[in-house]
């Protein structure tokens, strides 16, 4: 693909000296042989930002970040192919669980479990991998990932409520918790304010800027200005294809691309 | 048409649709009642002849034999002795059968929700459904040439493969029907973790659909409470209490079977059947119950 290199993020002063801590080289996803849902992308993913991936319904958007924590093993019809390195190691080749462990996922409609307490489910990566932690060991975790998403001061005193006790932006704001107790690389968000109301969604936008602080984050959006408040990076993904990934700011003052621009302004979408 | 014409068809019209509103809702309440008369007489016929003989020695006493219940009739005193044989024994067989229905169930219907396009899953699945129909008294024939044969004895143990053989189905579909409702995403949620396959469906899945999954054992437990037919080709029946799994047992619709056969001991059949319809409700309440609490 001769476009490769563009796909390279197109901002050096912002990055320069920091190494990419994911890399994504000409990955490739078909649900059927010959239909390629995401197509040849290749991108560097630079700590500490938000990435936004944009584009319209179908364009292999979340395609592409369930390819990031090898999603697609569930389903054996689906193909990847191509490399993704996640702080330098190459996760194709790695144990999913392991993947998982490293990337951590928060999907569109928040999804607690609700057999467990709020205490339970931001433990569960533990509690499931059958990792024993200790009594303060726990509480801390607790604790420290539930300031982090600010629901500490909510819900400190329910914590053995179950988690769909909680109203919907919170019932989210514990996915991220329990997706950071794990302290993952990088965090992978599939719309994740698009089942709620637009107060929840301020909060969660707001949480994440504070979260880019220590942690990666890729979110996969199909709101324009979402992307624009909050994202430092863009990606236009369009029928499988990166078609321009740029920082946010130039993408949306001066797309380079004619698609990125047509679609920016509300010709097609 | 003139709107004043209009109007007053309209109006004419929508005094008619209500009226016939009204007897359609009638009707359907009529019927809804018709149909619960059966089930009030059952009660009635049962609760007015039984409670007689509904006591403490019910409970605590063995089948008495024909011969000291027409002693006792004879001298009009009440009937002596219950069904506790019966009671322990329909707890035995019962209780074996739910011991092997459940593991085996459970793991047939998350296979089942698991692998939905699978031919295989789906031809198990069909072949699920034709069990469910098969009649009970094949069923107690078939437990009868795999257990009593071999084993050279009426038991516990064949009452229970025959109950176990018409659970099964239940269990099986409830477990699948359950899971299959639950949200993709919860599955997807706990792999993210990085959580093995196994461990998202028993520590995830199985836990979320417990109420569901509950539910369909205890409905398949009070349906196969009362079956007589493939017992009496398995358990047979004992006039004694027996924990043995491989010696005859008894069980309450066997001693009812038994009472009816027996002029003398016709009374007491009504105060087993109280006795059997009673926990058979219960387990149904019990069952809404676990579903309502559980739910997700």
């Amino acid at each position: 693909m001769e476009n490769i290199t563009e796909n390279r993020l197109n901002n050096q002063e912002d990055n320069s000296g920091n190494e990419p801590i994911l890399v994504l080289k000409e990955v490739s996803v078909s649900y059927a042989p010959g239909k390629k849902a995401v197509d040849n992308v290749s991108a560097d993913i630079y700590p500490n930002t938000i990435t936004a991936i944009m584009g319209p319904s179908g364009c292999g958007k979340s395609t592409l970040l369930r390819a990031i924590n090898r999603m697609h093993d569930l389903y054996p019809n689906i193909v990847t192919s191509g490399d993704i390195y996640l702080k330098g190691k190459n996760i194709m080749k790695m144990n999913p669980m392991e993947v998982r462990r490293m990337a951590g996922m928060v999907f569109q409609t928040p999804n607690p479990f609700p057999t467990m307490s709020i205490y339970d489910n931001v433990l569960a990566g533990y509690r499931l991998n059958g990792i024993k932690l200790k009594k303060n060991e726990k509480d801390e975790i607790v604790r420290k990932s539930l300031t982090a998403v600010a629901l500490w001061d909510e819900v400190k005193d329910v914590m053995n409520r179950r988690g769909s006790f909680l109203s919907g932006g919170q019932q989210q704001r514990l996915c991220i918790a329990r997706a950071l107790a794990l302290k993952p690389e990088v965090l992978l968000m599939d719309e994740p304010t698009s089942a709620l109301d637009p107060v929840s969604t301020n909060k969660i936008e707001e949480l994440l800027l504070e979260l880019k602080k220590n942690f990666t984050i890729l979110i996969v959006t199909h709101n324009m200005s979402q992307a624009a408040r909050i994202s430092d990076n863009s990606m236009f993904m369009y029928l499988g294809d990166l078609v321009e990934y740029a920082p946010t700011k130039q993408m949306f003052t001066k797309p380079k691309n004619k698609k990125t621009e047509e679609y920016l302004t509300g010709i097609f979408g | 048409m003139k709107d004043k014409d209009r109007d007053k068809m309209m109006w004419s019209n929508i005094k008619k649709r209500s009226a016939k509103d009204k007897i359609v809702f009638g009707a359907i309440c009529f019927f809804s009642f018709l149909s619960m008369i059966p089930l009030f007489l059952i009660i009635w016929e049962v609760v007015s002849k039984g409670y007689k003989n509904f006591n403490w020695r019910l409970f605590t006493q063995v089948a008495p034999s024909s011969m000291d219940a027409l002693i006792a009739k004879m001298s009009g005193e009440p009937i002596p002795g219950g069904i506790l044989n019966g009671i322990t024994g329909t707890f035995l067989i019962v209780g074996l059968a739910v011991l092997f229905t459940v593991p085996l169930g459970l793991f047939v219907g998350i296979y089942l929700s698991e692998h939905r396009d699978n031919k295989f899953a789906q031809t198990v699945s069909y072949l699920t459904d034709l069990l469910q129909g098969m009649p009970s008294i094949v069923i107690g024939i078939i437990a009868y040439i795999w257990v009593v044969k071999p084993l050279g004895s009426y038991s516990a143990l064949a009452g229970s493969v025959a109950l176990t053989i018409m659970m099964l189905p239940m269990v099986v579909r409830s477990t699948e029907e359950t899971l299959k409702m639950l949200p993709h995403s919860l599955k997807e949620a706990g792999l993210a973790l990085g959580a093995s396959y196994t461990d998202v469906i028993f520590k995830v899945m199985v836990p979320s659909g417990f109420g569901g999954i509950f539910t369909g054992i205890l409905l398949a437990v009070s349906r196969v409470m009362g079956e007589t037919a493939p017992l009496m080709l398995t358990a047979l029946g004992a006039s004694v209490v027996n924990w043995n799994i491989l010696e005859p047992t008894a069980a309450i619709p066997l001693l009812i079977w038994d009472f009816y056969n027996d002029p003398n001991l016709v009374d007491i059949i009504w105060s087993a059947s109280l006795l059997l319809l009673i926990v058979i409700f219960l387990l149904n309440w019990l069952a809404k119950i676990v579903a309502r609490k559980w739910k997700i």
